[in-house]
């Protein structure tokens, strides 16, 4: 009887955790911390055991109210979707569980806030990923990003400004999702996802249709921060406390980037994207762009959060790349980026944190040496993703990477198979500064500021096993890679 | 044309609207006018699902025995009206987070100009 609940029962989940943080944590604030832990392991477990009920069984439909769909609104639980939402809840459980000594160093005061904000914004994400239904899309969207706005601005003394900036920027973007939505509304009388796809293989290509898809690709383009449409990001993710950026950038802009790929691929005619409209061409070099673009100013950066900021550009890029291919190939290497990516950038940022909680900065000029000595695993966590980004075999980046190659290759799109290549080059250029400070550069000692002995002084063991367990993920991804392959290749829509 | 023009004068006025919005969001110096020209943005949006489900002689959506409407041309489209409720909703939420980032700048840097500060922020 549970299992046909399984669509629904992930968002709930959050929401009502969200709900009982805040009203227990006006008593004990101690409480908000375990009831998060509490709520995203009962909905992990819920959308894990939605993956295995998916894949023996087929896609679970849940209908809100007893309504069916068109009428109604429809939740579905197909294999893409239970396989993005479990991404969302175990990188959102381990981020959580990091951020326990990271929120009461940097937000002593927000405790209960930020465990309350941090539940919904998980509730829209996974709202987002379950929905069948194309306002719901849109409610779900500014969940999801009203919270975000909110934990960027609990940040740094600059935090606030950035979080306006992305609050005007992601509303505008919303705002043209609306609109873009009014116009398919309009033509199609439907909002169902899966109806207005049956509908539009009839309806003949119009203006009204071209403009609607127009707006709704570049709302959602401006909320996965995709070139040229990501002035947003780099400041809010620089900004926003420790935990809070390490919980969006993995995830954040993501989940929209799945959005994105639900849209085009699933809900328009696919001679549309490709003949009519030539949306899938316009991504492809808007990726690449970014893909260079993003690269190029991480290398510039001398933050090592700011950095990490300008290549989740670069990285959305890749994501992009893959959806514009438009082949088997292509959706593969971008669903493989999603989940490679979000492991990889979690442990980056979870390392940026561990620095900032133990010497207070995490600027890439004042590394050295002894941070090695200091912090030898969040060092070690940091060099494994690090070799991932750049694209090492066996870690996971290199897969994803492989497969987009592979695309540009079937395509005959060589200039895409480079940028891919040199993108590489650029990634390895701006991680190596940052290992060749931490791994190659002796400590320069000043007199009597260091002890010629340098003690070894980690983290909390609560911030060191969630780093430690994203290291050896990105390891195990690659490693397994086969099969999260091959299971990719069952949720790719008919005729791709 | 100028039937075109004429006849979907409610479509011209929202698109204006929306441009206004965009425009003043985009250079407007001051955080509370950008702010505005963002619900000006947003009432756009409503404006067009609204216009979209007018009719003439057509009669509110409720279900009463003793007018039967059983022909839906003499109907107002009910759902855009619905959905627009919740993008109300929706636009309040928003402009009350915004607020609330607009307070904690202004008291850390002691202005709402843009060009100011950014200057302060140096």
């Amino acid at each position: 009887m549970i299992s046909n609940n399984i669509p629904v029962l992930i968002p709930i989940t959050f929401l009502v955790t969200a709900f009982f943080i805040v009203l227990f944590g006006q008593f004990r604030r101690a409480v908000a911390f375990p009831l998060a832990i509490l709520g995203t392991t009962f909905a992990l477990f819920v959308s894990l055991s939605g993956l295995v009920k998916v894949t023996t069984s087929g896609t679970i439909h849940y209908h809100l109210g007893g309504w069916v769909p068109p009428i109604g609104i429809e939740y579905v639980l197909d294999p893409l979707s239970a396989f993005i939402a479990s991404v969302v809840c175990g990188v959102g459980l381990l981020v959580l569980i990091y951020s326990y000594s990271s929120v009461k160093f940097e937000l002593p005061a927000k405790i209960v806030p930020f465990y309350g904000i941090a539940m919904l914004l998980l509730a829209g994400l996974t709202g987002i990923v379950v929905t069948g239904d194309l306002f719901n899309l849109y409610v779900f969207i500014e969940i999801s990003a009203l919270s975000s706005y909110a934990i960027v601005a609990v940040g740094e003394k600059k935090a606030p400004v950035a979080a306006f900036r992305y609050l005007l920027v992601g509303t505008i973007g919303a705002t043209f999702y609306l609109l873009g939505l009014g116009f398919i509304y309009l033509l199609t009388g439907s909002l169902n996802m899966a109806d207005v796809a049956k509908i539009l293989t009839v309806t003949p290509v119009n203006p009204a249709l071209v403009t609607g898809a127009v707006l709704m690709i570049v709302g959602l383009g401006l909320k996965m921060a995709l070139f040229p449409m990501h002035g947003w990001l780099p400041d809010a993710y620089t900004y926003a406390p420790s935990a809070g950026s390490a919980i969006l950038a993995p995830i954040g802009n993501k989940v929209f980037a799945y959005a994105l790929i639900r849209i085009l691929l699933f809900v328009f005619n696919k001679d549309f994207i490709r003949m009519e409209l030539p949306v899938l061409d316009v991504l492809l070099w808007l990726s690449s762009a970014g893909i260079l673009y993003g690269s190029i100013m991480a290398m510039a950066q001398n933050e090592l959060k700011r950095m990490l900021a300008y290549s989740s550009v670069a990285q959305i890029g890749y994501i992009g790349l893959g959806i514009g291919m438009g082949n088997m190939l292509g959706f593969i290497g971008a669903i493989l980026h999603i989940i490679n990516h979000a492991t990889m950038k979690a442990t980056l940022f979870l390392v940026a944190g561990n620095l900032r909680y133990k010497i207070g900065h995490s600027s890439i000029d004042q590394l050295d040496g002894t941070i090695r000595k200091k912090m030898p695993l969040t060092s070690a966590a940091f060099a494994i993703s690090a070799l991932s980004m750049i694209g090492i075999p066996p870690t996971a980046g290199f897969f994803s990477k492989w497969y987009l190659a592979l695309a540009g290759i079937e395509r005959s799109q060589w200039i895409f198979v480079v940028v891919i290549l040199l993108s590489s080059l650029l990634n390895a250029v701006y991680f190596f500064k940052v290992l060749e400070r931490m791994y190659l550069q002796s400590a320069n000692y000043k007199e009597g500021t260091y002890s010629k002995t340098i003690h070894k002084d980690e983290v909390p063991a609560s911030m060191l096993i969630p780093t430690i367990i994203f290291a050896v993920m990105v390891v195990l991804l690659g490693l397994i890679n086969a099969y999260i392959v091959k299971y990719i290749m069952t949720m790719a829509p008919s005729g791709l | 044309m100028i039937e075109f023009i004429v006849g979907h004068y409610a479509y011209w006025f929202t698109l204006v609207i929306l441009l206004l919005g965009l425009y003043g969001m985009l250079k407007k110096k001051n955080l509370i006018k950008k702010l505005i020209a963002m619900n000006i943005l947003q009432a756009s949006v409503i404006m067009f699902y609204v216009t979209s489900a007018s009719k003439w002689n057509a009669t509110v959506p409720i279900i009463d025995s003793s007018h039967p409407a059983t022909n839906p041309d003499l109907v107002a489209n009910p759902l855009p009206h619905t959905l627009m409720l919740t993008a109300i909703v929706v636009s309040v939420a928003t402009t009350g987070v915004a607020f609330a980032i607009l307070i904690l700048i202004y008291r850390r840097f002691k202005t709402l100009d843009e060009p100011e500060l950014l200057e302060r922020m140096e």
